[in-house]
């Protein structure tokens, strides 16, 4: 049989579980000993719409070279499900491994001659150890973690510390799971020749890092943030940000003698509601967030009309999944741009921000709240399915304890009293805006009324078509504004100096700058630039007119970003060619590549320019 | 419509408690047709807030889409007002609510606003037991679009255009109290006399505020046949009770004639006098209540007065156990849990 050269730290574990059955911790398991030995890995989970019964996948990429995109290619399967056998066979490189339940014979058409089989009866050997049904079901997960864990030279004793944490205050639970990891283990040790040439060697690359999900990440960052009020709907993959707000708050912001919280979270009875309290809160001078996904932001476009036309701020973390409607609702995508960034009827225009790590979604949603109150409108933070619900290795979350929150211009008492004339929809500055005033602050000052219909600067209602017109323009100047405080973007090099560029945002990154090193390699080079927020500012456009072409790189079918630059920036649509992936599944570097090497025109496009 | 309004008051006009004369509790001109039941409405509010002696200021008057949602501009200007999208207003006040506890919560919406697009917002406003006062100015018309049926138009009910209503109404006080709300009330917007007190009890109750005010549109709804017009409404009316809002305890003074009296104790020490006239109707018991007010529609008559009451009531800021400091009076000192809490939330993620 033939056996692959050794690929130390570098190589793909797909795990064929049936979800509802206890697999995810067993592998989360895995993957974190593989942090623990200070070598990076990136899991992914691959999970259908369903709470029990059907396939779900978890996929590992463990990388010394810290490239933490998806990578195609099984070098390792772990199928423990025989509805995707078939399938999951199929899947597996050349010179690949296939470890599978051997209770069972395996049938003879998932007999391939170019991958090794382990075979391990887990069923069996848990009918034996164990009585109770639920744990036979259970650490059936557990004891192929052992097996791995022979398989792949990882330290038992990480595992065994692992769980110790896993359990503390319930101790009881230790011994059995260590039972069955060394079931594993001691099954491998008799039967197969270990480790295989595929395998974890410890190094010291992990330990300054932290593995968190993006959705915890932003919920930690609404708290920071100062958020006090939370109103939502359940959606998935957004569901789990305001679950993390809500336990974080809770142990946060509760008087510890009183148990009264500074804080308050309503499970609202729409998406529609969800946004309107939201708006309720922040006019009335608290900072306020809902998490959803495409099919909430759909709803909730009548309301961020009004919060651009009114200038509310208010804040929505966008957790995208595959649309449209329904779409795939477990998989992920970058499909909600132009909805976000033109969301509601009439002229209206929303900021973005584009996070791409866990740290970011932790600095961006504090960011969202600042920029939102500077702004007095809607800023929309543009996360993902993968970045939202997968664990991410990450810079460890940071706060500057110097750090204050920007509330905009918002006049208090003694302001007003000083004010001749309040205005509400007065550009006194020249910088497009206004001040506002929270209701009960002044007896007899800087009450108005807040409305949807058009408006004069002094908010009392008008249908004149100057004064309209003045508004919409002013709001063109604030959108001016945003662009000198959104995000800038990040620049892969001091100076533009090739003839072609890449630009990408979001969970596209890791592969993005995994494909611009093998571009490298192989002696092609480029320059890059990672969008972090929309409106674009000048160095964007500066990085679109220094290069002949650029490749956009996203998650959706129509180029939603591309068109964002056509329509923002008056970019030519013939420089700007589309790297597109949307099966629902994260981009690769090796699909980014073959797009590129695609794409390239008779004179190639990528050779040095002669700048 | 009245386009001139006199600037000129009475230099001796009374000032309540506050130093305010009546005026200062005015909106701007209301753009209503000339006798709308809506202006009644806000007349009525104008003269409540007056007698209660309440600053403009501690109030949001919020609101959602239609004719009944304009009038926030025409009452209280010393108060911020939200006149935010169709039927989503009881959203809106449960975030501003949320936000700051302190004010007073003025919803206004209309049939259409409420019974309409608006139902679940309203059916879910009520379940969380919000603080707020929500009265809907029901003329079973869709005013501002020209006359269209609304959800609370009556069966058989003819409009202006003569066509009859061929579905059944939806009743929203009955649905109130089915739902829980724990101050329900209706009333007419050609009786002052009931509205001002209900209207200030809803204020000081503790909890959620109902009041289902029939107020005829004199434009598209006030024709023969209609159900909602100043005539219908006047000779169909009876009430529960006679009603009075006492703000502080103190002895019962006023007598109303036969019949018995009824005292309701607020949670401040204030509290309602109700002289009643219904027979078997308790304001404290729900399902006499609904009784009340289904017999009543099957008599043909609109109930108007209290209907029920729950004064001891508990709202969605206790069922949340928030702070007693508004929420949007915190700072970051209270709020952001600093660097080195972080660093010990990085940890558990090694």
């Amino acid at each position: 049989m033939p056996v692959k050269n050794s690929q130390v730290n570098d190589f793909v574990v797909r795990f064929a579980n049936v979800n509802g059955t206890g697999s995810a911790s067993a592998n989360f398991l895995f993957t974190k000993a593989i942090f623990r030995m200070g070598v990076y890995v990136t899991p992914k989970n691959i999970f259908p719409s369903n709470i029990q019964g059907l396939p779900t996948w978890y996929e590992v990429r463990v990388s010394e070279k810290g490239y933490l995109g998806r990578r195609e290619g099984i070098d390792l399967m772990v199928c423990v499900n025989p509805q995707s056998m078939a399938a999951d066979v199929a899947s597996v490189n050349t010179g690949g491994y296939f470890l599978y339940d051997s209770s069972k014979n395996l049938h003879a058409e998932y007999i391939r001659e170019d991958i090794n089989y382990i075979g391990i009866p887990l069923m069996e050997m848990c009918n034996t150890a164990f009585t109770d049904p639920r744990q036979r079901q259970l650490f059936k997960n557990i004891i192929y973690v052992g097996a791995l864990s022979a398989l792949f030279n990882i330290e038992f004793k990480v595992l065994e510390e692992l769980l110790a944490e896993q359990f503390q205050g319930k101790e009881k639970l230790i011994a059995p799971n260590i039972k069955a990891l060394q079931m594993g283990v001691d099954y491998i040790q008799k039967n197969y020749t270990y480790p295989l040439p595929i395998r974890v060697e410890r190094r010291d690359l992990t330990s300054k890092l932290i593995m968190i999900d993006g959705n915890t990440a932003c919920g930690i960052g609404a708290v920071y943030a100062g958020a006090t009020v939370a109103a939502w709907y359940p959606i998935t993959p957004s569901t789990s940000v305001v679950e993390a707000f809500s336990s974080y708050a809770e142990k946060l912001r509760t008087d510890k003698i009183t148990g009264r919280k500074n804080v308050a979270i309503v499970q609202a009875e729409d998406e529609l509601a969800a946004i309107g309290m939201v708006i309720g809160a922040n006019w009335n001078g608290a900072r306020s967030f809902t998490a959803t996904s495409g099919p909430g932001v759909s709803l909730m476009n009548e309301f961020l009309g009004l919060a651009y036309f009114a200038e509310i701020p208010c804040v929505l973390i966008d957790v995208q999944r595959t649309g449209p409607s329904t779409g795939m609702p477990t998989r992920t995508q970058q499909s909600d741009v132009l909805l976000a960034a033109y969301a509601s009827h009439g002229d209206t225009k929303h900021v973005l921000l584009f996070p791409s790590t866990p740290k970011e979604c932790f600095e961006m949603t504090a960011d969202c709240f600042d920029l939102a109150e500077e702004l007095q409108t809607p800023v929309i933070l543009m996360t993902d399915l993968d970045l939202g619900m997968n664990d991410h290795l990450s810079a460890p979350l940071e706060w500057d304890d110097k750090r204050e929150y920007k509330r905009g211009k918002v006049l208090n008492a003694a302001e007003l009293d000083n004010t001749k004339k309040f205005g509400r929809y007065l550009d006194s500055d020249g910088d497009g805006i206004p001040y506002r005033t929270y209701p009960g602050t002044h007896p007899s000052k800087g009450a108005f009324i807040t409305r949807g219909t058009s408006r004069d600067e002094y908010a009392a209602y008008t249908e004149d078509g100057a004064a309209y017109q003045r508004n919409m323009d002013r709001l063109i100047k604030k959108w001016n504004t945003a662009k000198t405080m959104v995000p800038g973007p990040q620049l892969y090099q001091d100076k533009n100096s090739f003839a072609t560029g890449l630009l990408f945002f979001g969970t596209s990154t890791y592969s993005a700058e995994e494909a611009m090193d093998t571009l490298r390699e192989q002696q092609v080079f480029v320059d890059a630039i990672r969008l972090k927020s929309f409106p674009f500012n000048k160095t964007v456009e500066e990085f679109i007119n220094a290069h002949e072409k650029i490749f956009v790189i996203e998650q959706n079918r129509d180029a939603q970003l591309k068109s964002l630059l056509m329509i923002e920036l008056g970019v030519d649509p013939k420089k700007l060619i589309s790297i597109l992936n949307y099966d629902g599944t994260p981009i690769t570097a090796d699909h980014i590549l073959k797009q590129i090497s695609k794409n390239q025109s008779p004179s190639p496009v990528l050779n040095k320019a002669s700048k | 419509m009245t386009y001139i309004r006199p600037k000129f008051r009475h230099p001796e006009m009374p000032k309540n408690k506050l130093g305010y004369t009546l005026n200062y509790y005015e909106g701007a001109l209301s753009t209503l047709c000339a006798g709308c039941g809506h202006d009644s409405i806000s007349a009525a509010i104008v003269q409540a807030a007056y007698e209660m002696n309440i600053e403009p200021h501690k109030l949001a008057k919020l609101s959602g889409i239609g004719c009944s949602s304009k009038t926030p501009a025409y009452f209280l200007s010393n108060s911020h007002g939200f006149n935010s999208v169709h039927g989503r207003m009881p959203s809106v006040a449960t975030g501003a609510n949320l936000a700051n506890r302190d004010l007073i919560y003025f919803g206004v919406s209309g049939d259409g606003d409420t019974a309409s697009i608006g139902m679940g917002q309203f059916v879910h406003v009520i379940r969380r037991n919000l603080k707020m006062v929500y009265i809907v100015m029901n003329n079973g018309c869709y005013g501002l679009t020209k006359g269209q049926d609304s959800a609370t138009a009556d069966e058989g009910s003819k409009n202006k255009s003569g066509n009859v209503n061929l579905f059944q109404s939806i009743d929203l006080s009955s649905l109130a109290i089915e739902l829980g709300a724990s101050f329900v009330a209706q009333s007419f917007s050609g009786d002052k006399t009931q509205l001002i007190p209900l209207i200030k009890a809803a204020i000081n109750h503790p909890g959620f505020s109902f009041i289902n005010v029939i107020s005829p549109c004199v434009t598209f709804n006030n024709n023969v046949g209609s159900t909602k017009s100043y005539d219908f409404v006047r000779e169909h009316v009876e009430a529960t009770a006679t009603v009075d809002f006492v703000p502080e305890m103190k002895e019962i003074t006023v007598d109303y004639g036969k019949g018995t009296q009824k005292q309701v104790k607020m949670h401040d020490g204030s509290s309602i006098q109700l002289h009643k006239l219904a027979e078997g109707w308790d304001p404290m018991n729900r399902l006499s209540a609904i009784n009340a007010v289904q017999n009543a529609r099957a008599k043909n008559e609109i109930l108007t007065g209290l209907l029920y009451i729950d004064p001891e009531t508990r709202d969605l800021h206790h069922l949340l156990q928030t702070s007693d400091t508004a929420l949007n009076a915190l700072g970051k000192e209270q709020l952001c849990p600093g660097s080195a809490v972080l660093k010990e939330l990085n940890d558990e993620f090694r």
